[in-house]
């Protein structure tokens, strides 16, 4: 895609400080600065058992945007998705160090309601799941376990968030047949839909077209769009096309580490590493 | 399956592909690899397990389903010139002394008068054998089964026919009033008399505890004194006009004779009312003999043991079962589900928790008797016992849940079925997809809530499995129950239509403990050898009711969770 004109960059020797263990800098844009930022990761270790999966990974979200994390399967951006809404507690052999905040608040404290905090962010996850029940109770759930009964309300909800995620005219007339005899991509529609019913703050988005065509990708796409600015996203992605339409910023990252991270105009056609280069222009390998 | 591919041939590749074409062929599949000689192993298993069930179920269902049937009476006239009339049972060949004997069983009946009620007879020893027109089978209420011709019919002790086939008739007319008085006898000894010694009883008990709670001199207890006076004053008013009704039904129904000459010429009179069932067995059309058939599966299921339950039906062990089945389901699902939901969801999975796992799960081997015996000990005497020192002070020394009941039984064989339900319960569990408890737990869910809406509604179908099995094995255990609440004759049914409906103490019938019974404690066995069937046929049936309703809740959870409509 972005072809540069026979690179100009020369090779940082960054994957062998990488692979040779060596402690460096990530290279973060000077733009991103600039912006108000939602989330703060500062300086998050992570540990599955005596495995480290992320190495001193420091980098915002900048409130309203969306920011793309890119990377090589496996190099722990899910990982580093799932510290935001500390789904990582699930696992026991997870050790954490470092902070993230939301909003300036620390949340991986241990006194950290979690419960409240998950309220705040919502994520869809790479594989759709929604629950053995109706449409509409999948799409009104966070409502529902904070014990709403107003069924105008409820009603209202989930149509607004059917419509955002762009489900509304496929389901209007089967609100209260299973969820789960919807297809694939309408399945993973409705895990948007029902994100975005709780109305969080920020929404984390693991790969959510990883399952849909390519018309249901674009309408996803198009979502994304929509939603930012009344919500800051963060989200996974393997497609580099995706990222650079998507997305306001993007993160490459590598074995656990940020690699580079700014704005996506300047990741794509102006990166500093010729790794990144390497990577976005589909060179890598 | 064996088709051979050769590998193709290697292209012709400049230096850095020639790694590629002295690549080593693969192997032919080897025959093993195949596994025909495992699907034959497997497939004949399966055969042999079929034809083990099937031939067990076979062998209930024809012995069950023929125990009803009508046969032929017959009239077999010895070598010595006596004779006998019977029903033949079967026929075989034994050794006796070193030789061959043919021989067959005849249920010859008339036990009141000859002291057995089965005869076997020599083959060599039999002169003739004749199907008399007028020979009838009469089943009565005591006394087992009588066999012989008609003389007379009497009213009043004055002899009104002798012909058979009019003595037969008037039989007819009048056995329906006649069992309608008997009836109503039943009725107001059991029921009105019951009632009567019900309201005194309370009346004591009453008098009892004012007596333990005010003490013997106070006014309570004197007033208490006074009334239960006055209700037993009552009672005996009640108790004498209730005697003065029974007696003229009694009367009227004596009235009422019919005479029977056995084979051997002695004449039996027999009042009507005590006839349950007669034909004249040689006689019967096909759709007599369905009659008779149906009547008596009829009588089977819905009335009350007689003879020490050789005759007579089941119902109350019916009812038994069936209650005793439900309640134990009732406790021992929420419960074993509720253990299982800690094991799995909130326990922290260790070797604390792998040893409850491996105990729960060897709970299943322990001999039911054990649990009968812990059932007794512990529920019967301790609870029981402390529930009635707390809330029924007045009736002791007589229990009321201190002793062998329905709800011990339940409980036993809940704690019996517990290890089934927590095995299936957490297998569901555990086959709930983490991503839904994932993506409920990232809307802002609590562990319960998630467990409450989703983890639960997904495993239903499998805790439902878990209940299936449970039934199955509850249903048919007997041993413990035997320690804990089953009897041979119960003197009220578990679950009736007096307030409260389900009466948990009382001790009830049950369809195992009625096989058993029947097959090893009655006094006639050859009798009861059928009853054994059709009562073993009867209990398998039940289960595979039960177990059906069971199977049709968990398809339809199924359904609905998999988006079809319902
Ligand atoms: N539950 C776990 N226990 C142990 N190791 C894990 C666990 N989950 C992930 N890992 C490891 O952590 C590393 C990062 O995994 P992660 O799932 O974050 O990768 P990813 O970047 O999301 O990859 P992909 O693009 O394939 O989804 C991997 O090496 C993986 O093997
Ligand atoms: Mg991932």
């Amino acid at each position: 895609m972005n072809e540069l004109p026979g690179s100009i960059l020369e090779p940082s020797g960054l994957f062998d400080a990488i692979h040779e263990g060596r402690s460096f800098d990530a290279v973060v844009h000077e733009a991103t600065f600039d912006e108000r930022s939602i989330l703060e990761i500062e300086k998050l270790r992570l540990w599955y058992g005596s495995s480290q999966a992320l190495f001193d990974i420091s980098m915002l979200c900048p409130e309203g945007k969306v920011t793309a994390l890119i990377g090589p399967s496996g190099c722990g951006k899910s990982t580093l998705l799932r510290c935001v809404n500390r789904m990582n507690d699930l696992i026991d052999t997870v050790r954490i160090e470092g902070q993230i905040r939301l909003s300036g608040q620390p949340i991986l404290d241990s006194g950290t309601d979690v419960i409240e905090l998950r309220k705040r962010i919502g994520m869809v996850f790479q594989k759709p799941n929604p629950f053995p029940m109706s449409i509409f109770e999948n799409v009104v759930y966070s409502l529902r376990i904070d014990g709403e009964r107003d069924r105008g309300l409820l009603e209202e909800v989930c149509e607004e968030s059917l419509k955002g995620a762009g489900l509304w005219e496929e389901v209007k007339d089967r609100l209260e047949s299973s969820a789960l005899a919807l297809s694939g991509g309408q399945q993973q529609r409705l895990c948007i839909a029902r994100a975005i019913a709780a109305e969080p703050e920020v929404l984390l988005l693991d790969e959510p077209c990883s399952a849909l065509d390519p018309i249901a990708t674009g309408r996803v796409e198009d979502l994304i769009d929509e939603l930012k600015g009344t919500y800051s996203i963060l989200m996974v992605t393997h497609n580099m096309q995706q990222a650079s339409r998507a997305s306001d910023y993007t993160a490459f990252m590598y074995l656990g580490r940020l690699v580079e991270f700014g704005p996506t105009q300047d990741l794509f056609l102006q990166p500093r590493l010729k790794e990144t280069e390497d990577y976005v222009t589909g060179r890598f390998g | 399956m064996t088709t051979t591919l050769e590998p193709p041939a290697p292209t012709p590749a400049p230096e850095a592909s020639r790694q590629r074409a002295r690549k080593r062929p693969r192997r032919r599949t080897q025959l093993s690899a195949h596994g025909e000689p495992f699907v034959w192993i497997s497939g004949g298993a399966l055969v042999l397990a079929l034809a083990m069930v099937v031939g067990l179920f076979a062998l209930v269902l024809g012995f069950g389903l023929g125990t009803f049937w009508p046969g032929p009476l017959e009239q077999i006239t010895l070598e010595d010139g006596t004779s006998v009339l019977g029903e033949l049972q079967r026929e075989e060949t034994v050794r006796l002394d070193g030789e061959e004997v043919d021989r067959r069983l005849i249920r010859v009946g008339n036990r009141d008068l000859t002291g057995v009620s089965f005869r076997w007879i020599d083959n060599a020893d039999v002169a003739k054998v004749e199907r008399p027109d007028w020979a009838l089978v009469v089943e009565r209420l005591s006394w087992g089964r009588f066999y012989g011709t008609p003389v007379s019919y009497q009213v009043q002790g004055e002899v009104v026919t002798e012909d058979p086939a009019e003595v037969w008739s008037a039989f007819l007319a009048e056995q329906g009033p006649a069992r309608e008085r008997l009836a109503e006898i039943r009725t107001l000894e059991e029921h009105e008399i019951g009632r009567v010694n019900a309201r005194l009883e309370r009346a004591r008990l009453a008098t009892r505890g004012a007596e333990l709670r005010f003490g013997e001199d106070s006014d309570e207890a004197r007033r208490a004194k006074m009334q239960e006076l006055r209700i037993q004053e009552e009672g005996e008013a009640s108790f004498a006009e209730l005697g003065a009704k029974i007696a003229a039904l009694r009367a009227k129904n004596a009235e009422q004779k019919v005479v029977f000459r056995t084979s051997d010429g002695v004449d039996v009179p027999m009042e009507v009312a005590s006839i349950v069932r007669a034909y004249p067995a040689n006689r019967l059309s096909f759709t007599g003999k369905v009659g008779v058939y149906l009547a008596r599966w009829w009588e089977f299921l819905s009335a009350d043991p007689r003879e020490s339950n050789m005759e007579g039906g089941v119902f109350p062990a019916i009812l038994g079962t069936v209650s005793m089945t439900l309640l134990m389901s009732i406790l021992v699902v929420p419960f074993g589900v509720l253990a299982a939901l800690y094991l799995r969801e909130y326990a922290k999975q260790g070797i604390v928790v792998s040893t409850i796992r491996i105990v729960v799960n060897n709970l299943a081997g322990v001999p039911s008797i054990v649990f009968g015996v812990f059932g007794l000990g512990f529920f019967c005497y301790v609870v029981g016992g402390s529930i009635d020192r707390a809330f029924f002070p007045e009736a002791l020394p007589d229990p009321t849940f201190g002793k062998r009941g329905l709800i011990w039984a339940a409980l036993t064989l809940a704690l019996l079925t517990l290890p089934v339900v927590i095995v299936a319960t957490e297998e569901a569990l555990a086959a709930v997809p983490s991503s839904m408890r994932e993506g409920s737990l990232a809307c802002g869910a609590t562990k319960w809530q998630t467990i409450r809406r989703i983890v639960l509604p997904r495993a239903a179908p499998g805790i439902m499995t878990g209940m299936v099995l449970a039934i199955a094995r509850g249903a048919g255990e007997v041993a413990p129950l035997m320690l804990v609440g089953a009897v041979k004759l119960a003197p009220s049914l578990p679950v009736d239509l007096t307030a409260p409906f389900v009466h948990p103490s009382r001790s009830f019938m049950h369809l195992g403990f009625h096989i058993f019974d029947l097959g090893f404690q009655s006094p006639d066995s050859e009798a009861a050898k059928p009853m054994i069937y059709t009562t073993t046929l009867l209990l398998i049936v039940i289960i595979l009711a039960l177990n059906s309703i069971a199977f049709w809740v968990r398809g339809r959870l199924r359904r609905k969770l998999q988006g079809v409509h319902v």
